[in-house]
């Protein structure tokens, strides 16, 4: 059966680097995935009352889109939505009386009960890919990188969605990268914070870069726009702020697939990034010299 | 100054009201302080979860919705994950935040975001933060 | 010369339908807004082209033993038994202004201008109360992604009646937030048509000049004999009808 594909809001603007350079993955990896043709935005964080269902409605509505378009996977890249729509998921598979409320009330759409399963990337590659394939396809290995995932906190709570606890580090061992763990990697950026208690949101990203700082590492992957916003766009007011965090490109985990399969410049996306991030590919010799 | 503290104000409506609208029971929290130490957004908090509990335990209700914290709560389910009783925190902070935002308080106007900010933001953001700070 | 046939003599049943919770007996062969005139009405508002595209006569009304709320434009809806309506001529909602030469196209600036887009929760009554069938839905959930093409394309038949933002749980004004992607798209975005720039240039130049002169030599009764002989398209008109006289042209 087929693998649909949710791109979710930011993903069209500004998060354009990390889908353009996954789409390109996919074709080159030779899967299938096919962007939904009607969807809306999932919510972005799911709504964590009991008696609130009209928050339920989007996620569900993007899920109902998959279904009737006869897939039975949905993969998505931002880790916020993929949250989102893996919770509203078992929602609709575990409640009965919310599954009725809500399916009644989307008097518009069919049926719905949790036909689809919901399925981040990084979680496709491993079972439609696999590690020791991806390594074999690997073109470009990015030997002597260290570089550590940044799972952030929507792709590793609650438990009933997590991934795999080594899912980002097998990801990255698979294209050749020396692999650094580090303790701050599942530890909160400050997500949507940084839009209404700054000092706070920035103190939080200041420690995960401490600690990718503490930890030589040469550049953090992740999954997330909102964590590339905060720890990658932002993390010149972080240093502006706290002196002990150092300099740390940042990716999203597709763009370093992409360099390992050796794809061309145009799909890393690498314009939308830091500075940083391209000047390490080209002082690696991982991107041609400009 | 004295609390007062009866089956009343243990049982009062703030308390049910919570564990309608989370499904968690406060007094489950044995206030060992794990979730306060794990939380990445103590920066600004007046006080922080394990204290709420420990006033959602005792009826406090006023004292408690004044607090901002709610407001700050990240949603990043650390305290969730370590909790030893297993208590869905996230679940009681989101029941304070939308006892508030019902009641037609919120906590950001839109328009009050610098605009400079909102053109350069990921959606993502912008959806997450008015979903939580907006009724 | 005309005639005129009293409403009660055609073949129609006399109904009941309420306005605003109060009973009226109608003519059942009437659109809503003859109907509400028959009973007395007078439309100083409400009303405007009666030709169903004005967007003034906004209409919503229930049936006994259905639930749901049905929509529709009073000068375009028949009545029916029992109908229960009332009428929405106007629902506030801010529109934003801005500087046309400063303005970018793009989601971004749409999004400064009305950041409350961000506030959809895709509930879909937008979209449900529309008389035009528009996806109101559908064109906000392009424009949080940033697709003005879209957004524009989905909203085209919007008829600003407002009714969507009533409904609205985020409190989106979807009609301006609309009409402004389609300015910005149409404005900005969309290619220049070469044969509009050229004959734009060609008028500029004086095309229409020695006729206008022409005109304005003439006197009142010149004027209206021309105007009264001008070639007229014909109502039913086939698709390659083209005029007989190619002045102007």
């Amino acid at each position: 059966m087929s693998i649909g594909y949710y791109p979710g809001c930011t993903l069209k603007t500004k998060a354009r680097n990390l889908e353009d350079s996954a789409l390109a993955c996919l074709r080159a990896l030779g899967i299938e995935a096919t962007e939904l043709p009607r969807w809306n935005c999932c919510g972005a964080v799911f709504s964590l009352a009991d008696d609130d269902l009209i928050h339920q409605v989007a996620p569900v509505r993007d899920l109902i889109r998959a279904r009737d378009e006869g897939h039975d996977r949905l993969t998505t890249l931002c880790s916020m939505c993929y949250n989102t729509l893996a919770r509203a998921n078992l929602l609709m598979r575990d409640d009965e009386e919310k599954r009725k409320t809500l399916n009644l009330f989307m008097d518009e759409e069919t049926d719905y009960a949790g036909e689809v399963e919901v399925q981040h990337y990084l979680d496709l590659l491993r079972t439609d890919v696999g590690w020791d394939k991806l390594r074999a396809t690997v073109k470009k290995p990015l030997e002597g990188l260290r570089i550590a995932g940044y799972y952030g906190c929507t792709l590793v709570r609650p438990r009933e969605i997590t991934v795999a606890p080594t899912l980002f580090n097998d990801f990255l061992a698979a294209l050749g990268a020396e692999v650094v763990d580090f303790p701050e990697s599942t530890v909160c950026c400050s997500s949507y914070q940084i839009l209404s208690a700054e000092g706070a949101a920035l103190e939080a990203s200041a420690k995960v870069l401490r600690g990718a700082t503490t930890h030589k590492i040469d550049a953090l992957a992740m999954s997330c726009p909102v964590c590339e916003y905060n720890l990658g766009k932002r993390q010149a007011d972080v240093r502006a702020k706290f002196q002990d965090v150092g300099e740390i490109p940042t990716f999203y985990f597709t763009q370093l697939l992409a360099v390992a399969l050796g794809l061309p410049l145009e799909d890393l996306g690498l314009k939308q990034n830091e500075k940083s991030s391209e000047e390490l590919l080209r002082a690696r010799n991982l991107i041609a010299a400009a | 100054m004295a609390i007062k503290v009866s089956l009343k104000t243990l049982r009062g409506p703030l308390a049910r009201k919570v564990r309608e609208m989370s499904g968690e029971d406060p007094n489950m929290c044995f206030q060992c302080g794990l979730c306060a130490g794990s939380c990445p957004m103590t920066g600004e908090m007046e006080i922080y979860t394990r204290k709420v509990m420990h006033m959602l335990q005792l009826g406090q209700a006023d004292a408690v919705l004044a607090q901002r914290m709610a407001y700050l709560c990240a949603s990043c389910h650390t305290c969730q994950v370590r909790c030893p009783r297993g208590i869905d925190i996230p679940k009681v902070v989101e029941a304070l935040r939308l006892i508030t935002l019902r009641a037609g308080e919120n906590f950001l106007a839109p328009e009050a975001i610098p605009k400079d900010r909102l053109k350069e933001m990921p959606q993502a953001a912008i959806v997450a933060g008015l979903r939580k700070f907006t009724g | 010369m005309s005639t005129t046939v009293p409403v009660e003599s055609l073949t129609s049943q006399k109904i009941p339908i309420f306005i605003m919770g109060k009973k009226y007996i109608v003519p059942d062969s009437l659109t809503i807004m003859k109907a509400m005139e028959y009973a007395g009405f007078k439309f100083i508002r409400g009303a405007g082209c009666r030709g169903g595209i004005c967007g003034a006569c906004g209409t919503v009304y229930r049936k006994p033993g259905d639930y749901r709320i049905h929509v529709g434009l009073a000068c375009q809806t028949m009545v029916e038994p029992e109908m229960y309506l009332t009428q929405l001529p106007f629902y506030p909602a801010n529109r934003a202004s801005y500087d046309w030469a400063a303005i970018e196209a793009t989601g971004e600036a749409v999004g400064e201008l009305y950041p409350e887009l961000f506030r959809c929760v895709a509930c879909n009554a937008c979209t449900k109360i529309c008389p035009m069938d528009v996806e109101v839905m559908d064109y906000i959930a392009a424009l949080k992604r940033g697709d003005l093409a879209a957004a524009m394309e989905i909203s085209f038949n919007c008829i600003q009646c407002g009714l969507c933002a009533s409904r609205c749980m985020g409190e989106l004004p979807q009609y301006h937030i609309a009409q402004l992607a389609r300015r910005l798209y149409g404005g900005k975005l969309a290619p220049e048509t070469p044969h509009l720039e050229a004959m734009v240039k060609k008028i500029a130049d004086g095309y229409y000049q020695e006729k206008l002169d022409e005109l304005k030599k003439m006197s009142a009764d010149e004027l209206k004999k021309l105007y009264q002989e001008r070639e007229m398209e014909p109502h039913q008109a086939e698709e390659h009808w083209t005029p007989k006289n190619d002045v102007g042209l």
